[in-house]
């Protein structure tokens, strides 16, 4: 599914919003969680998951084939860790843990 | 850093100055795309929203872990997991090269 037809399906759930209000409102909520990690904050919806800003801190690499070191710089990663309920409504209501990382609810 | 927590009071804020619905339909708004997103990957559909990210489901099958403290081998049940990747657009905006609006 894309955001169009992501907006497509809930303008005909939605008959009394015009489509333009739903792009409108899809757009905010992406646009307000995109803010929110470049801000360096935390989104957290609880159910669904949360995203995070992980930080990279600037290291010395090696080139594996030269064995030449180069400066990588630091970066920041936006994160997603999926919800208790949400991981467990994929797996028909069974849930199996945290698969490998982050921490959420 | 700030570092604040954004939860869907902030989402529902917001769609609320932007869009200009009460701010209790702004609420249940924000719960109705979330649930389409979740519905739709329960489905095993993937969810891509451009210029954010994209929302995979996948199969993980089972393999063989071990408890870290006692050392005992246990079974991982297959499962499946989301997995999100952040839009390069996205990556860009959390590293500075692109200014916020």
């Amino acid at each position: 599914m894309t955001k169009s037809e992501l907006i497509q399906r809930l303008a005909e759930k939605n008959p009394h919003l015009y489509m333009r209000d739903v792009e409108k409102i899809i757009d905010t909520i992406f646009d307000e969680i995109s803010q929110a990690l470049a801000r360096g904050d935390r989104v957290e919806l609880r159910g669904f998951g949360a995203f995070s800003v992980k930080v990279r801190e600037p290291r010395v690499g090696r080139n594996p084939r030269t064995g030449e070191s180069v400066q990588v710089d630091g970066k920041r990663l936006p994160f997603f860790k999926t919800g208790k309920a949400l991981r467990e409504r994929l797996n028909g209501g069974v849930d199996h843990g945290e698969d490998d990382e982050g921490d959420e609810d | 850093m700030s570092e604040r927590t954004i939860t869907r009071a902030d989402l529902a804020e917001a769609v609320y100055a932007q869009v200009g619905l009460s701010r209790n339909e702004s609420a249940s708004l924000v719960e109705v795309v979330l649930d389409e997103v979740a519905d739709t990957l329960i489905k095993g559909d993937n969810v891509k929203i451009s210029s954010f990210g994209s929302f995979s489901i996948r199969q993980k099958g089972e393999r063989v872990g071990r408890n870290p403290k006692t050392g005992v081998e246990v079974p991982i049940l297959p499962r499946r997991v989301l997995v999100f990747r952040a839009s390069h657009v996205l990556k860009d905006l959390i590293n500075g090269k692109i200014s916020t609006e």
